[in-house]
């Protein structure tokens, strides 16, 4: 630890939390002394945000103990945590839309005119105090937030993500404002994937790993491998990669972006997807992976750019746009592509009479047999196939793609599939994914799971804050290599 | 002053939505006067009470389906107390209790988690049985002084019933509109997790919020009782009736949005709508049917307008 013999301003040992069978915390430590600025790091899924809750009373421990100013905190919700001098500005905008600005700050007990100034402070011109909340940009709104957070003078300020919907010269003020406050003897937990504010603004990084603080560094230039290499630690190894030989790309791609852009989060999404290709995407959290994902799948529209088809270019207005141009959209949450109350063999064949033509009588011989090449192909124990509710999650998500298989699809959009499902179904998952590559399908492959995308992927493309920063073989892509990228370390060192 | 008219231009248009009907009904039936007036608001007023109760409820985000039910309970209850007791006691004890069966089902949703739909479904039929157990035929009886309070105009083209109306909702509504709890009730119903993280009792503000409905439906069950004089413990059309004067008003059904003033106009816009219709010898089952028509057009075109508003 960086430093121990005096007393922090909070002080939380030994947290735990769990959810169910889930342990998302198991020993969670948290050390700020005042006039500190500590990061606070970890991959997808460390239990940051299960932290985040819990110091700021949003959730209880089931173990562990948090002191402020030495003082044990029972803190039972936001209320309790504010009062006790812990204020959170959270990920999302925690203002009330349908009050405006001076009653959302009555709501909060909060007092006008220091909140005034903190907004002055922070580059917005001219708020108006009656403004409906629902009327004003996001990025006001995060300023707002951080604003009433200042006006509370917290004697801990916590801030998650704050800078990710901002402009540049937001961020800019907000690091400021914040830095002077750490200045001024308060205490601030900083979360962000921005490594460049992470060196600019904080004095030490305290890493969490699978649900356990594992060190904390000093900030420091070349800090970086250190820290991505704790948040990474020595890994489960999922097998080698099967001894494939990349396909070469030609012809016309299926898809081709072209400098996409998608106000506010995407600015430059720039690649090529081929027949019979599985291309991974890597990113972090909220860098616009979701938004291209739902301009692929037509539940938006992009705002600039160019998108094409098998070189025509294309922009859906309607998911069933998406459909007819042959890109398959595979959400992340299973639930939302499955008849939950359906047999296996039915949610299989559901694609089958998608198309009115196809409302007639079932094609009977046909779909059974494509069906059952399907299900054995899923290795799915038939004695759970009458309601596809009664199946494990990850036995969910191979039926999600393995109807596919049957069907037969051009392009799969594949968003986070291995999600929260185990390594011995997630082994499971990656052959399907090339199996259907080498059926000819093309394939789009987002993962939060680094080290899947060496087993499933032939190409890597890794989107940082919003534009792809780099397109990797996936084959010599090391977990390290793609955590370095995906905190746009690699285009920094270019750039700079 | 721009923004005053803006915020309730949904309030001003009912109201001239409401003398336009008046203006037609005078056309119909030129007799329509003072007395017409005073006995269309007496009809009114358990319909406005039930509708201020329910708009507090659906502007915390819930709904509470067994408001019909809760007025029931408390009209024979009150029938039943004035046998034995004065009626200002009577009353008293009938608005606390009416307080404490909104509490009851507020706390029922807050503590089981059980959607607000589902657990004032339930209660609905509980408490319709327990009307049933104080009095199972119509009868109690209901002090004349009461009964007079809501007859007549002290102001001339003001009717009491009116007043009533009124005097309630700014003793029982004002306070708490212009108090920081207001702010909870009506941040609860527009995003509770950012209510919650504002620091707001999501779970107390709830009761409350169901609380206030349960007082506004006991006064609509005493409102019932002077009407009719007599304790009656099946419940009338309330619910429903209730609901569409909520939407009608203005107040947004997914909660956060809305006050109590354009439900309570709506309630009167509905009820005359009816009297004309009857007036003009309209089929009553084509009545219905055109309440409904007219529903749907007026929220309609209010989205229509209120989205303009936002787009220039």
């Amino acid at each position: 630890m960086v430093e121990t013999d005096q007393t922090y301003l909070l002080d939380a040992t030994g947290v735990a939390k769990s959810f169910g069978a889930v342990r998302a915390l198991t020993e969670a430590s948290l050390q700020v002394a005042a006039g500190q600025v500590v990061a606070l790091m970890g991959a997808n899924g460390a239990g940051k945000s299960t932290f985040v809750k819990i110091l700021t009373g949003a959730l209880r421990p089931d173990s562990g103990r948090v002191l402020i100013r030495g003082n044990v905190a029972r803190v039972g919700s936001p209320a309790e945590a504010r009062r006790s001098g812990v204020v959170p500005v959270y990920q999302e905008p925690s203002l009330i839309p349908d009050l405006d600005v001076a009653d959302n700050l009555r709501l909060g007990a909060t007092p006008v005119e220091p909140f005034r100034h903190w907004v002055a402070e922070l580059g917005i011109k001219a708020l108006r105090l009656d403004h409906m909340i629902g009327d004003l940009p996001l990025a006001t709104l995060r300023i707002l937030d951080l604003a009433r957070a200042l006006a509370a003078q917290p004697d801990v300020l916590l801030l998650d993500e704050m800078t990710a919907a901002l402009p540049t010269d937001l961020v800019e003020r907000v690091l400021k404002v914040v830095r002077g406050q750490a200045d001024e003897g308060r205490g601030v937990i900083y979360i962000s994937h921005r490594f460049t504010e992470i060196a600019e603004l904080c004095d030490s990084a305290t890493v969490l790993r699978d649900g356990r603080t594992v060190g904390a560094v000093k900030i420091e230039p070349g800090v970086e491998d250190r820290v991505v290499e704790m948040m990474l630690g020595a890994k489960l190894d999922l097998g080698a990669a099967a001894g494939r030989v990349a396909p070469i790309a030609q012809g016309i791609p299926r898809l081709r972006l072209r400098g996409l852009e998608i106000v506010p989060k995407v600015s430059d999404v720039t690649f090529d997807l081929h027949a019979g290709e599985v291309l991974g995407v890597v990113a972090l959290e909220g860098q616009g992976q979701d938004e291209v994902f739902d301009v692929l799948a037509g539940f938006r529209r992009a705002t600039g750019g160019t998108l094409e088809v098998d070189g025509t270019a294309a922009s859906f207005g309607h998911p069933a746009d998406a459909i007819a141009a042959g890109l398959t959209f595979v959400p992340g949450d299973r639930a939302a592509a499955l008849l939950r109350q359906r047999s296996v063999r039915e949610n299989i064949a559901l694609p089958f009479s998608a198309r009115i033509r196809d409302w007639g009588p079932l094609r009977a011989r046909h779909e059974r047999a494509r069906v059952n090449h399907a299900i054995e192909k899923l290795q799915i124990d038939t004695r759970a196939q009458g309601e596809v509710q009664r199946l494990s999650g990850g036995n969910q998500q191979k039926v999600t793609i393995g109807r596919w298989l049957a069907h037969g699809v051009r392009t799969l959009l594949l968003f986070d599939p291995t999600r929260g499902i185990d390594v011995r179904t997630k082994r499971q998952i990656y052959p399907l994914v090339r199996e259907l590559a080498e059926q000819g399908a093309a394939v789009l492959f987002y993962t939060s799971e680094l080290e899947e995308i060496p087993l499933a992927c032939d190409r890597v493309v890794v989107i940082f804050n919003g534009r792809v920063v780099d397109i990797l073989d996936a084959a010599g892509a090391t977990e390290a290599v793609l955590m370095r990228a995906a905190y746009g370390l690699t285009a920094e060192r270019a750039a700079s | 002053m721009m923004r005053v008219a803006q915020n309730n231009a949904w309030v001003l248009g009912l109201l001239l939505l409401l003398l336009a009907l008046l203006g037609v009904t005078k056309l119909i039936q030129p007799g329509f006067g003072a007395t017409g007036l005073e006995s269309l608001a007496r009809a009114a007023l358990p319909f406005a009470f039930a509708t201020a109760g329910m708009a507090i409820v659906v502007i915390a985000g819930g709904i509470d389906l067994s408001i019909a039910s809760i007025m029931a309970v408390c009209g024979v209850t009150a029938a039943v107390l004035m046998q034995s007791m004065g009626a200002v006691p009577a009353v008293v004890l009938t608005l606390c209790l009416g307080a404490v069966m909104g509490a009851i089902n507020g706390g029922l949703i807050v503590l089981t988690r059980v959607p607000d739909i589902v657990v004032t479904l339930a209660m609905l039929f509980v408490w319709e049985g327990v009307a049933l157990l104080i009095l199972s035929s119509p009868g109690g009886v209901v002090a004349p002084g009461l009964r007079a309070l809501i007859t007549g105009s002290l102001v001339p083209y003001v009717p009491n019933a009116l007043l009533v109306i009124a005097v309630t909702i700014s003793l029982v509504w004002l306070p708490v509109r212009r108090a920081r709890l207001g702010l909870s009730i009506y941040a609860i119903g527009s995003d509770d997790l950012a209510a919650f993280r504002s620091g707001v009792n999501v779970g107390l503000t709830k009761v409350i919020a169901y609380g206030l409905a349960g007082v506004l439906a006991a006064m609509g069950g005493l409102s019932l009782i002077m009407l009719t004089g007599i304790g009656e413990p099946v419940p009338g059309p309330y619910l429903l009736a209730s609901v569409a004067a909520v939407v009608l008003g203005g107040v947004v059904l997914g909660g956060g949005r809305g006050g109590l003033l354009g439900p309570i106009i709506a309630v009167f816009v509905l009820r005359i709508i009816r009297t004309i219709l009857t007036l003009a010898a309209v089929d009553p089952n084509v009545t219905t049917i055109v309440e409904g028509v007219i529903m749907v057009a007026v929220v309609m075109l209010g989205a229509v307008v209120t989205y303009r508003g936002v787009r220039t």
